[in-house]
């Protein structure tokens, strides 16, 4: 059975900015669906990680707002201090409830709010990072028949991230930093480069 | 277009926060789903109950279950001078406007536990307007007035809050302001004179005098847009004309419907001007 993909779910911290960098530039301007970030972020930062990304990204990178609908080959970036969550309506919002490991954004509440929404047809992306936020949500979107990627711990320059993930839960692919990119193009876009 | 299991726990979710309404007046079906669902999941789980359903007869036979439940739909994250740049702003740009009023009404709407509004009451004191203004600060959650109302705040965050004063454009030393007792600290009661704590309640309580000023921050990425844009109406018919509306640094008035009555004063700390 083929499943059409409908989102992307990813999370990153410590190494994330070059992560990130890495796989959204692989992504093209046609790119068929939303991608959903958090970046682990000071509260009091301003959001120079979205125009970077902006700049050296084929898809739009913008800071996700509250109440904005979905758009494709559009990346949202959660705002510092704030909480991204997915509404079933898919739309976004926001929110100041408190840490979740630490982090706010985190990770898990972006990965289980996606994942009640859009099921199957999610595919959540966990990349470096130097604690274990983004466990309970990856598994969230496994146990919703979501598809779920790890980025591989030796590819990783924080590998307790996605070792944490990989503990947490069955992964789909384990995949080197370079080869998370072309993947999401194939599973969305199909082989056609 | 949700999946079938939100699908059901949605159904389970709408009649508890229906019966909530019913029993206790509570409105929020209005809110934010994921949010709800998720303080609603994580009372499920602390709490051991099986389901949702018996979730809401409990908390139809058990007030005090329904408090834990209010506590858990409120998100009070409040600092001292959070978002030191917003004080900043309001003392340039806001304080010059009010001073030329013979008397100030502010309402901070959603005040949580208080800390913002004795922030404001600190500034507006150094500006030497404090004596010519009522400040009317509300939130639905009792307890959470009554914390407020209070003023005692733990000691640790007191570093965290000196900084923000600073950074705010705080002209004095921020210890004159607080006497500090084991770990706690308590606000001076003089600042509290000015201020007047109640509750209230945005979506299902009315229209509150005629404000110069009013605070709503981080208060209506909690609603659904019909709310969002009721409460912004309630808002509005609270405001004098010419009067500033500060809301949350990720709040918008994009879907107030009200967009085109309002001027910027700040785009970035988010303040407006209501339009004579």
């Amino acid at each position: 059975m083929n499943i059409t993909y409908e989102a992307v779910a990813m999370g990153a911290s410590a190494g994330g900015m070059n992560a990130l960098r890495t796989v959204l530039s692989a992504l093209p301007e046609t790119f068929p669906a939303p991608v959903l970030v958090v970046q682990h972020i000071s509260p009091d930062s301003d959001n120079y990680l979205v125009s970077y990304l902006d700049d050296n990204c084929a898809v739009t990178v913008r800071e996700a707002e509250e109440k904005e609908p979905l758009q494709p080959g559009t990346v949202y970036v959660a705002p510092p201090d704030y909480h991204l969550l997915v509404e079933s309506d898919r739309t976004l919002s926001l929110s100041l409830e408190e840490k979740v490991c630490y982090a706010r954004p985190a990770i898990d509440v972006l990965f289980e709010t996606a994942a009640d929404v859009f099921g199957p047809a999610l595919v959540g992306v966990v990349l470096t990072g130097a604690n274990r936020d983004g466990s309970n949500g990856l598994r969230a979107i496994r146990e919703r028949q979501g598809l779920t990627v790890v980025q591989s711990p030796e590819s990783a320059l924080a590998p307790e991230m996605p070792r944490a993930a990989l503990s947490a839960t069955p992964v789909d692919h384990v995949v080197p930093l370079n080869g998370i990119g072309p993947l999401l193009h194939k599973l969305f876009m199909g082989d056609h480069v | 277009m949700a999946t079938p299991q939100l699908e059901t726990e949605q159904i389970e979710i709408r009649l508890l926060l229906e019966a909530i309404y019913l029993k206790y007046g509570y409105d929020f079906r209005d809110y934010m789903q994921a949010h709800i669902r998720r303080r609603v999941r994580h009372r499920l789980k602390d709490s051991g109950m099986s389901s949702i359903s018996e979730m809401q007869h409990r908390v139809l036979t058990d007030p005090d279950f329904f408090g834990t439940l209010l506590l858990d739909f409120s998100i009070n994250v409040t600092e001292i001078f959070r978002d030191p740049a917003f004080y900043g702003t309001i003392r340039e740009e806001v304080v010059p406007m009010l001073k030329t009023y013979p008397f100030v009404k502010i309402w901070h709407a959603g005040c949580a536990t208080g800390e913002e509004v004795y922030s404001m009451a600190i500034l507006l004191r150094e500006e030497e307007i404090y004596e010519k203004t009522q400040i009317y600060a509300t939130d639905f959650n009792e307890t959470v007035v009554r914390k407020a109302r209070q003023g005692i705040y733990p000691i640790g965050q007191m570093k965290t809050y000196t900084k923000n004063y600073q950074r705010a454009g705080g002209r004095r030393s921020f210890a004159e302001y607080y006497t500090a007792r084991y770990d706690a600290v308590i606000f001076d009661p003089a600042l509290r004179e000015q201020i007047i704590f109640a509750d209230h309640n945005l979506v299902t309580d009315s229209v509150f005098g005629e404000m110069q000023m009013i605070l709503c921050r981080n208060v209506l990425i909690y609603f659904n847009r019909d709310l969002q844009r009721r409460v912004f109406r309630l808002l509005y018919d609270s405001l004098v004309p010419g009067g500033f509306l500060c809301l949350g640094s990720k709040e918008s008035l994009a879907y107030s419907g009200l967009a085109d009555r309002f001027e910027p004063v700040s785009e970035k700390e988010k303040i407006f001007k209501k339009q004579w």
